[in-house]
């Protein structure tokens, strides 16, 4: 099992390696000098070597890549072309408190289709289980931008004036000292990705229901709660684990769109930002973020599969 | 004879009273089962015999209070130590399940849960039904349970999931689980298919010893006859979800009157050699599709007209031994069902045509096979015999060029062989014929069955072109299938049909050796004979070699001239089929006959011998 774990951190440092190639490529492939890009037309010739000299676009392609990589893995993202500020010092707070964001929703969304999960699996084919099939079906089939409007709609202005519909947050305090910030945000994110955990989770569980070993733990006259929570759903949940460290991974790209839809002051806020004002030392740094948060997502979903799944754990044995 | 009819509401004090039980599927109130009576007392073995699709389990599992998803029962009584379970709330039915009736899974593989240490499914057991003890009295009882199964009980043993339990070793958890809270009944649904005959052996010896000490009603459902002599006291019958016979075992065994029991008793295979094996046309009708009268009229050789009016009434013949047919009186007068005489085995002409030698065989870095020598006369059935893991299949393999890692020299007639099939020529790759074990995977679901027959003589007779739909009919008349089975897939073929097409199939390419890899194992028993009685008379029609691959001792005895027996890759002892089960040479031959059950041995012991 370690041996697997190593095998699968060396891979996940391989993955974020080659994310950073294609994020510096990208970044790269920008049409025209990025110096002139930042400065704007206006820009006298002197500036816009001295700025070149700066972000070191005057060297080969290949230094400048092993540049930046020495700088990102000792720590130092590089400075914003925007605002001269240090990119770690810009993007800490925005992090911060989309983490928090992503935290809140999470710990709804999962336990929340988890059991909605198994509850449309012991109901199978009943009413109950029919409704909450179409409305996670349609529910899913919505963009998160529509889930938020509806929300204001609903909680921040029409019917009821519940929240706040922008989160605004003063500078130099955290989304947490504002929590009624986080509400309408969190809620649009549980709603985007509950509606896919729990219907992998009730497919799942449909299949553990009908197998012998649920029988047999009727047959040995156990009560219903221990058949589904002891007998079924650690053989069933292994699917629902690699579905939502996807949905989370998700999460903390596609808090992009919701961020910007609330004005929540996260990192998808700052990414949308930096890529209009093409400052390419951030969208690199906040790439990458993003890549690390999928790679070790994943890498502690399959450690948590390994967990629940004894053959996978007592392997090698 | 004493023309009673059913005894009416029990008076005695059985553990099991079951009257005029009946399930039906909620769908459409199809019967699955239906007037279902059984008896069973403490301390006695109920043997309820079936092929698959009969009902037997699910009459099981209604001892349970239980019935599968789809299904419920609507009428008659199910009573457990006088108690009603129709009539239970759940609350008892739950402590009546494992509490009071006990159950033995058939596949312990998939019974016991992957996700849970075999101590605390054992444990779980006694916290449902023990309730007020303490975990170290618990505890306790759980090291004792496994004791009482011949299981280590180490606290390592607990520890461990069912993976990492040989199948023998997971059938006695199942076991030590159903006899842990001391049950009055037990219903063991299969627990040893799937077993070596030496684990069967062991894992019966144990369920015996346990229901007698512990004076429990067992319920033994199982489609294997021989089994159902060593172990029952009483023998049920049941056909398309009807008991159509019911009996003390020696009557049963000895008189059989309901046809259908003397049917099946003639598709056994006898160890002795004594009787030819006799399969029985046909199939039995599934719930919705039963016909009016007698559901075993259509395939009845005694049937009257009566017989397609209505199902007829049990009637006691002898004490205890009651039947449901017309004909019951009659039918003794078709002969004796167990001795008679045996069929002759046509002689093989001494020509070698394949031959395998100095074969060792690797599997990965394992070596699984050593020295094999073997050589397949034409017109010869060679089996090869031997346990799970034997490496009997490897062998299989290597002959046919699937398995490819082995050195020595495989060689059809004088010709030496490419390792890989690929690598053979043409010639060879049509003279040896593969069939599988399992006839639901080992056709094309998206071929019907004439264009899969019609590749392979496309494959190996591309001149046979123009008259290839006649040719594939011709094919299918051979292994007794009609034309029409030409337009059919083949999942709307029964498996039996299903194994005569892969007949079929290797059989147009005109091979010189069929090599057949436990190809009966997936079948029922009356299947298995007609299939067996197939290959028979294609070696006598065509001049056949068969190289016959199984675990199932007593059915190469009827069928093949010689007998390699296999143990732990190696051959141990080759001989003429009557030399070696008369006079065995090898420890391990005669290991696995003493170990096989039969019915002839148990009722000439008269009791329960092992």
């Amino acid at each position: 099992m370690s041996k697997f774990l190593i095998r699968r951190i060396i891979f996940g440092i391989l993955t974020l390696f080659l994310v950073s190639i294609v994020v510096f490529a990208a970044t790269q492939a920008l049409p025209g000098n990025a110096a002139r890009a930042i400065l704007g037309r206006s820009a006298t010739p002197e500036r816009v070597a001295a700025l070149t000299a700066q972000l070191h676009l005057n060297q080969s392609v290949a230094s400048q890549y092993g540049h930046w990589l020495g700088g990102v893995l000792s720590g130092n993202l590089g400075i914003s072309a925007a605002t001269q500020q240090s990119v770690a010092h810009l993007i800490a707070g925005r992090l911060a408190n989309s983490a928090f964001l992503v935290l809140v929703a999470a710990i709804v969304a999962l336990p929340l289709s988890i059991g909605l999960g198994v509850w449309m699996a012991v109901k199978r084919d009943r009413p109950a289980d029919h409704v909450l099939s179409m409305t996670t079906l349609v529910l899913a089939a919505l963009p998160e931008f529509v889930i938020g409007i509806v929300l204001v709609v609903l909680l921040a202005t029409n019917v009821a004036h519940v929240f706040p519909a922008v989160s605004l947050v003063p500078p130099g305090e955290h989304a947490w000292d504002e929590p009624s910030v986080v509400v309408l945000p969190a809620a649009t994110l549980v709603i985007a990705v509950t509606p896919y955990i729990s219907r992998i989770m009730r497919a799942s569980m449909v299949e553990v229901l009908e197998s012998d070993y649920v029988t047999m733990a009727r047959l040995k006259g156990l009560s219903n709660r221990v058949v589904i929570w002891r007998h079924a759903v650690p053989n069933a949940i292994v699917p629902a684990i690699q579905v939502s460290a996807l949905q989370l991974a998700y999460m903390a790209g596609g808090v992009v769109v919701i961020e910007f839809v609330f004005s929540y002051p996260g990192m998808g806020a700052q990414l949308v930002d930096s890529v209009a004002n093409r400052d390419v030392p951030v969208v690199q740094a906040l790439t990458i973020i993003i890549a690390a948060v999928y790679v070790i997502l994943n890498l502690l979903a399959d450690l948590a599969t390994i967990l629940v799944t004894p053959r996978l754990r007592t392997a090698g044995r | 004879m004493t023309t009673s009819t059913e005894p009416g509401p029990p008076a005695s004090t059985g553990a099991v009273q079951v009257r005029n039980l009946r399930i039906e599927l909620v769908r459409d109130g199809t019967d699955v089962v239906d007037g279902i009576v059984i008896d069973v007392v403490a301390g006695e073995v109920l043997g309820l015999v079936g092929e698959s699709g009969s009902g037997k389990t699910t009459v099981g599992m209604a001892l349970m209070g239980y019935t599968r998803p789809g299904g419920h029962v609507v009428g008659g009584d199910v009573l457990i130590d006088g108690h009603d379970v129709r009539k239970m709330a759940l609350g008892e039915l739950r402590r009546l399940r494992g509490g009071t009736v006990a159950y033995i899974p058939q596949d312990p593989g998939t019974a016991l849960n992957p996700a849970l240490r075999i101590g605390r499914q054992l444990s779980e057991m006694l916290e449902a039904h023990m309730g007020s003890t303490g975990e170290q009295e618990r505890d306790a009882r759980v090291r004792e349970a496994l004791e009482e199964v011949a299981l280590p009980a180490t606290d390592d043993f607990l520890k461990r999931y069912s993976h990492q339990l040989s199948g023998g070793q997971q059938q006695r958890v199942a076991i030590a689980m159903a006899f842990a809270c001391r049950p009055h009944v037990i219903v063991c649904d299969e627990p040893t298919t799937g077993l070596d005959v030496t684990t069967q052996a062991r894992v019966l010896q144990t369920i015996r010893e346990l229901c007698q000490d512990h004076q429990v009603a067992a319920l033994y459902v199982s489609h294997d006859l021989a089994v159902v002599a060593e172990l029952a006291d009483k023998v049920a019958v049941m056909y398309a979800g009807r008991i159509v016979e019911r009996g003390p075992r020696e009557v049963m065994f000895s008189q059989p009157r309901h046809p259908y029991t003397r049917r099946l008793l003639r598709a056994v295979p006898d160890l002795e050699g004594k009787r030819p094996i006799e399969g029985i046309p046909g199939h039995a009708p599934l719930p919705g599709h039963r016909p009016q009268g007698c559901f075993f009229e259509p395939r009845c050789l005694h049937a009257v007209a009566r017989c397609r009016e209505t199902f007829p009434e049990a009637v006691q013949y002898e004490p205890g031994h009651w039947v449901c047919c017309y004909r019951a009186d009659d039918t003794p007068k078709d002969g004796p069902v167990l001795a008679s005489g045996r069929g002759e085995a046509p002689a093989s002409s001494g020509e070698v045509v394949l031959s395998a030698e100095k074969l060792d065989a690797r599997y990965l870095r394992r070596q699984t096979l050593f020295d094999i020598n073997l050589a397949v006369a034409r017109n010869e059935c060679l089996a090869l015999v031997g346990e799970s893991g034997s490496g009997k299949t490897t062998l299989a393999r290597c002959i046919s060029g699937l398995h490819h890692t082995y050195t020595g020299t495989v060689k059809l007639g004088e010709a030496a062989l490419a390792q890989r099939a690929r690598q053979r020529s043409a010639e060879a790759r049509q003279r040896i014929q593969y069939i599988f074990q399992n006839p639901y995977a080992s056709l094309n679901p998206r071929r019907t069955i004439g264009q899969t027959i019609a590749r392979q003589l496309a494959l190996f007779d591309p001149g046979s072109g123009r008259d290839r739909g006649a040719r594939v009919e011709q094919c299918l008349e051979r292994v007794a299938l009609s034309a029409r089975a030409a337009d059919r897939y083949p999942d709307q073929l029964s498996g039996g049909e299903r194994q005569r097409v892969a007949i079929a199939r290797a059989l147009a390419a005109e091979p010189w050796v069929l090599v057949c890899d436990e190809i009966t194992s997936a079948l029922d028993v009356s299947v298995q004979a007609a299939i067996v009685e197939l290959l028979a008379e294609l070696r006598k029609q065509t001049g056949l070699s068969i190289l016959f691959i199984t675990h199932n001792l007593a059915l190469i005895r009827t069928i093949a001239d010689r007998v390699s027996v296999m143990t732990g890759g190696r051959i141990v002892e080759t001989g003429r089929i009557n030399e070696v089960f008369e006079a065995p040479k090898a420890d391990y031959t005669r290991q696995l006959l003493a170990n096989t059950p039969t019915i002839e041995a148990a009722l000439g012991h008269n009791g329960h011998g092992a």
